[in-house]
């Protein structure tokens, strides 16, 4: 399993734009990839999920992933994460 | 007969045309069981299938004219459909509770709504309205209904609804969408905002406009003042013909001041900035064209909440701002709180006269552990751009120099730290009391600018509080008093080669820009939406021209006849 520790320093948190995203790009890998935020988990390819949790800016958040290709996803999920601009 | 529906102006500019109604099916449905639970999963797929098809060819169509934002909308729907998580959920209630694929729907989606809807943010709600949009399709094709179609437009109209959801919205036909009305809705509701970008007049918030408004009914849309009219008068059209001329004219000529530096007719350069309160204000300056921020009130940060911000917190905040400008000056003015601005977390007691009370740099000299912070984060922002730094409500020349070694004091600390910090930042204070003014050339050679914070200065300068209605007319922009104390503050800047700017509301009040620019202030900052009409003033002005009238208004007895001069030498403000 991979974990991760992510800062959000977006403004807007993870709004929709970047959560599309993020969903999208998690969706491509076969592991399980989870989003944790104040003690709740959800889905990383569940945009419902995501949205419900309303991370917003300054949150700390963990990204895990588990499964045969977990550390590309967690690779690519914390590049999109940057390239989104919600993380430095 | 014509008939008036009053809302809120969301999007500016006035259309006139027939009405077009989008008024959708009856979607109702109600808590049903099935014998057939493979039968209802099937449906409940194809409904999905159908959505996703239906949304996949929306977004073909959006990208012409909304183009990425649209698009984004839509994809951000389209994920929703393809939500794995929601899916197995809805084929879960069918299995357990026989449910229809309807029903199970329905309490699927009210189980995020209600999720999406405790938390009172602007982020959730806009999801909340993309959930009810993706709900509403796929219910629609349950139930073998069609939703209106706003792409079947084929002729000038405009759109009359309850409300315009994101992909009502993206489907917009440019080329026949006049303008919009609703029934419902709010002001910065996600397509009162991609209405700002197509430049499309809405009004919202009417209560009636479906039920008032039939389907060709000639209607016209004051998006200036938030006014609907059906079926107008001749006289009527004809006032809105002129003035819709008038507005498209002027939006013409501002559009093309946006990315212009402000100078007057003679050639001589101005800044016009933008006061900013939070991050979102930064977004709406440059479109605005602002040329730097000329007030950054940094109070956002310590409003509703119990502890103060940390140094980290604030540090992060300030590079958005100085950053987000690029290397346009961003002034930031240190905590200006007390008198009407009371925060929570400082326990501030009760005073008589709190404007003339414990506030601003009062409460930052005497209570350093809250400024300090403050200006380690803005010195650790300032080499993310062009930083200014102002300190509040100045009075003394002492008072400045106890500020300005804090800030200097602060910057060695980091610098023995290793921590960088720009080496151009300028240091000035707000001029709003008058025993500064007065004192101005005793200062100027301490200070890098001055910013004259109008608001203030002149309810001091007449003991008037302009926000109790019964001695509000004391309070002057316009007055001589007024007038002859910003001369005296600019002059004393430019013998010491310091440069003025104004933050208060004057420097946005059209009938003082005459007057302001004559007398050589350097720098106006107001609300963005009033940029482009000052910029496009100011460079119809004749510096030159206008020095008799300086010399006349500082002559003058009351305000009244000074607005009488301004409108004597400049006649294009005899209207206002």
């Amino acid at each position: 399993m991979e974990k991760r520790d992510f800062t959000i320093t977006a403004e807007t948190g993870i709004h929709a734009r970047p959560a599309t995203i993020l969903v999208q790009t998690a969706s491509k890998y076969n592991s399980d990839v989870t989003l944790s935020y104040e003690g709740k988990s959800v889905n990383l390819k569940s945009i419902m999920g995501v949205m419900s949790l309303g991370v917003g800016q300054n949150a700390d958040v963990t990204i895990t992933a588990n499964g045969d290709d977990e550390k590309e996803a967690l690779d690519a999920v914390a590049e999109t994460m940057k390239k989104e601009g919600l993380t430095d | 007969m014509s008939l008036l529906l009053d809302g809120l102006a969301a999007s500016s500019g006035i259309a006139i045309a027939p009405a077009y109604l989008l008024v959708g099916p009856d979607l109702s449905i109600k808590k049903q069981h099935i014998a057939d639970k493979n039968h209802e999963v099937a449906r409940l797929r194809d409904s999905f299938a159908l959505t996703t098809k239906e949304l996949k060819a929306i977004r073909q169509r959006a990208h012409q004219d909304l183009g990425h934002q649209a698009a984004a909308v839509v994809d951000a729907q389209l994920t929703m459909v393809d939500d794995p998580v929601l899916l197995t959920t809805i084929e879960r209630l069918i299995d357990k509770h026989s449910y229809t694929a309807e029903w199970a729907v329905k309490l699927a989606t009210d189980h995020y709504l209600a999720l999406f809807e405790q938390n009172d943010n602007d982020y959730l709600n806009s999801r909340a309205l993309a959930v009810r949009d993706v709900y509403k399709r796929i219910i629609s094709h349950l139930l073998g209904v069609k939703l209106p179609d706003p792409a079947a437009l084929d002729h000038r109209a405009i759109m009359v609804a309850p409300n315009i959801t994101p992909t009502d919205m993206a489907q917009l036909d440019r080329r026949y969408v006049a303008g919009l009305v609703t029934d419902y809705g709010g002001r910065t509701s996600h397509f009162s905002i991609m209405s700002k970008t197509l430049a499309l007049p809405v009004v919202v918030g009417t209560n009636a406009a479906t039920k008032k408004i039939k389907d060709g009914d000639l209607l016209v849309v004051d998006g200036i003042h938030g006014k609907v009219i059906v079926n107008p008068t001749e006289q009527q059209l004809e006032h809105y013909r002129l003035l819709a001329g008038e507005f498209a004219r002027e939006q013409q000529a501002w559009g093309a001041l946006r990315d212009q530096h402000t100078a007057s007719q003679d050639g001589r350069k101005y800044e016009v900035a933008a006061n900013v309160g939070s991050l979102s204000d930064i977004t709406v300056a440059r479109d605005r064209g602002a040329e730097g921020i000329g007030l950054l009130r940094t109070e956002f940060l310590y409003m509703d909440r119990t502890e103060l911000p940390s140094e980290e917190e604030q540090f992060k905040a300030y590079r958005q701002f100085v950053s987000g400008m690029d290397q346009q000056r961003v002034v930031a003015r240190t905590l200006d709180i007390g008198g009407d601005k009371r925060l929570g977390m400082l326990k501030l007691p009760r005073e008589a006269n709190p404007y003339l009370g414990f506030r601003a740099i009062r409460i930052g000299l005497a209570e350093p552990t809250i400024l300090r912070p403050q200006l380690r984060a803005l010195l650790r922002a300032s080499v993310y751009g062009r930083l200014a730094i102002m300190f509040p409500m100045i009075a003394t020349p002492e008072e400045f120099s106890q500020a300005r070694e804090m800030l200097d004091d602060e910057k060695r600390k980091l610098s023995r730290a290793g921590v960088a910090v720009a080496d151009n930042i300028e240091v000035g204070m707000m001029l709003e009391v008058p025993s500064a003014a007065v004192m101005a050339d005793v200062f100027a050679p301490d200070v890098d600018f001055f910013s004259i914070g109008s608001n203030d200065l002149i309810q001091y300068l007449f003991a008037a509080d302009r926000g109790n209605s019964r001695v509000s007319y004391l309070y002057q922009e316009l007055h001589p008093a007024v007038l002859r104390l910003v001369k005296r503050v600019i002059d004393a800047a430019h013998a010491e080669g310091k440069w003025v700017g104004m933050c208060g509301e004057m420097a946005g009040n059209p009938l003082a820009t005459p007057l302001l620019t004559a007398m050589g202030l350097d720098e106006f900052s107001m609300n963005s939406n009033q940029i482009l009409p000052i910029r496009s003033l100011i460079s119809h002005l004749n510096n030159r021209q206008l020095q008799p009238l300086v010399h006349r208004a500082l002559a003058a007895r009351s305000a009244r006849e000074v607005e009488m001069l301004v409108k004597e030498y400049v006649p294009m403000l005899r209207k206002s």
